[in-house]
């Protein structure tokens, strides 16, 4: 399971949504594959009796009052932008 | 000449006092981040510092009771502060000003502290030794050749150097306490929870928190008592301790600690080990007890760490698109080519490499085997040190196998920088507080910490013994 070809590297990064080049694709392979195996000795590990930890204060569900309060100015909120137009985020055509 | 270098309690004393201004204190700080620059600890000053400490001043003047009048400190550049960038040390966010400022900058800022500068990191804070910062490493202020350690490298450096009185950071696997120990200060990682992460940079939410570097362990109780406490912007956080975390020096007598075994085995510096065993020989007999306790799912926490962290900063950083803040490419003709080209051209080979192991091992069919797996092991981890604290009042260990190497000796080497936080991720699993505190040296002049841990929520009594630890060690640098 721990050897990580260029074609699964390539179908990650499509996952991912990050260009990686030729030489980017055959070092992440090697550095995964050589990262996965290390992690592999958790495969040895009993668990079957073991709850999964996502939380570790023991917090659940903590709830608050849906009520309106003040946001940010619009115009601070856009400042960071890449582009804008008539307060809204311009983004590239989404179809091909 | 001002040192800002002394006690904060003596500093904020004679500020209110009126020996002494937060302008002179500031002033101070940005002369020696000047005199200092060529360590790299800092990547953007404050512009309005000097306005801040007058309006310190003046409150000081008008009679308000600071906790940290004057005092001046440097955040990690992953913390959101207005009035500067905020990178994260990476190029995705280089252009990136943040719109607000988190609990923590604020509650710092009211308690009369002002903040002269942003600190160096490894990107995102993946990493060890700084040297993953997109915008170059900093060196380290006993031996510029080599690393200051990381993520928060340049927090420590900057600590270590006096270039401001503390520094605060995050401590995702040990970003606080690893550094700590290789520069020389004190890095205090809290129960996870107690410091609300709103307005800091996420990275992996279940492990991230936020805490002080400081010159002492008084120092640093008293910075976390300004920065713990629930916030409604976070729901994680949870309640403070009732009565203050600036706590003075306990008794040693008849404190259970337990001595880690894992941690001082294998890969552990040999001189690290024998000066380590010495001053537990002194602890001993100061009257603690200390003995050896072996915790066997110590060494599988990495293993699962270096699965969970992924998958949590894979999902963290997708909202780095291009398309709302940060850097956007200018060759996408498209939706997907900004997302693609954004994320190719502003993410360093680190965080990569982190989104792509996240994605990996969260992808369909391989959920089950990694990630789920990870968190039960994660669970036993907790079961073990549960286990512990029942007979224990703390736990004890080096904070890194190494002191600080050479800049650039293990890069190229991902696994060998992973492995370097063998000795303090599972504090983060397993979410209790832990202190890093220097004690000695080794390879020559080089800082090296030891490692006190404590149950959750019980940072009163982990600070309480880490300053008696202090006194008993006393001058760490001549041992």
């Amino acid at each position: 399971m721990s050897k990580i070809g260029t074609t699964e590297v390539a179908r990650i990064a499509k996952l991912a949504r990050i260009g990686l080049s030729e030489e980017e694709t055959a070092s992440m392979s090697a550095e995964i594959g050589q990262i996965m195996e290390f992690v592999e000795q958790l495969q040895n590990v009993d668990v079957s009796d073991t709850e999964p930890t996502d939380q570790v204060t023991g917090l659940e569900d903590v709830w608050r009052e849906d009520e309106v309060r003040p946001s940010m100015p619009r115009e601070q909120l856009l400042a960071n932008a890449p582009e804008q137009k008539d307060g809204y985020i311009v983004v590239k055509r989404v179809l091909g | 000449m001002i040192n800002i270098t002394r006690p904060i309690a003596e500093l904020v004393a004679d500020v209110k006092a009126g020996k002494l201004t937060a302008a002179d204190l500031v002033q101070a700080s940005l002369a020696r981040i000047a005199e200092t620059e060529d360590y790299h600890a800092v990547l953007e000053l404050n512009p309005a510092a000097l306005e801040q400490a007058k309006a310190v001043d003046a409150r000081v003047k008008a009679g308000e009771d600071l906790p940290l009048a004057g005092i001046p400190f440097i955040a990690k550049d992953n913390y959101l502060t207005t009035g500067t960038h905020t990178t994260a040390a990476s190029n995705i966010l280089r252009p990136f000003r943040s719109p607000y400022e988190g609990p923590v900058i604020r509650r710092l800022k009211a308690a009369g502290a002002i903040m002269v500068a942003k600190a160096n990191l490894d990107a995102f804070a993946h990493g060890g030794s700084t040297e993953n910062s997109d915008f170059g490493p900093t060196k380290n202020p006993h031996d510029p050749t080599r690393i200051p350690g990381g993520s928060s490298g340049g927090s420590a450096a900057a600590v270590a150097l006096g270039q401001a009185t503390f520094a605060v950071g995050t401590d995702t696997g040990g970003s606080i306490r690893q550094p700590a120990a290789m520069c020389g200060v004190v890095g205090l990682k809290p129960t996870y929870g107690l410091v609300p992460r709103t307005g800091v940079v996420a990275m992996a939410s279940s492990n991230d928190v936020l805490g002080p570097l400081t010159r002492s362990v008084a120092d640093a109780g008293l910075v976390l008592d300004v920065m713990a406490g629930p916030d409604p912007t976070d729901a994680t956080t949870i309640p403070r301790d009732k009565g203050s975390y600036a706590v003075k020096a306990g008794s040693l007598k008849g404190l259970n600690i337990g001595l880690i075994k894992e941690y001082l085995g294998q890969g552990l510096d040999p001189e690290i080990k024998a000066k380590l065993l010495a001053t537990v020989a002194r602890l001993k007999a100061a009257g603690a007890e200390v003995h050896e306790i072996s915790l066997p799912a110590t060494e599988l926490a990495l293993a699962a760490y270096y699965i969970l962290v992924p998958a949590e900063v894979s999902s963290n950083l997708a909202r780095y698109d291009g398309v709302r803040f940060g850097h956007s490419s200018p060759k996408a003709t498209n939706l997907e080519e900004t997302y693609r080209l954004s994320r190719e051209e502003g993410f360093g080979p680190e965080a990569k490499r982190r989104i792509m192991i996240g994605t990996y091992v969260l992808s369909s069919g391989y959920y089950d085997a990694y990630y789920k797996r990870a968190q039960k092991v994660r669970t036993q981890l907790i079961g073990q040190f549960n286990e512990a604290f029942k007979k224990y009042d703390l736990l004890l260990g080096p904070t890194s196998p190494n002191p600080a190497f050479p800049l650039g000796s293990k890069s190229g080497d991902p696994l060998a920088l992973y492995l370097e936080d063998v000795m303090t991720v599972a504090v983060n699993l397993v979410g209790i507080p832990a202190v890093s505190i220097p004690f000695g040296t080794a390879s020559g002049n080089l800082p090296v910490g030891l490692q006190l841990m404590a149950p959750q929520r019980a940072e009163r009594r982990l600070l309480e013994a880490a300053a008696a630890a202090e006194d008993l060690i006393g001058d760490w640098s001549a041992r």
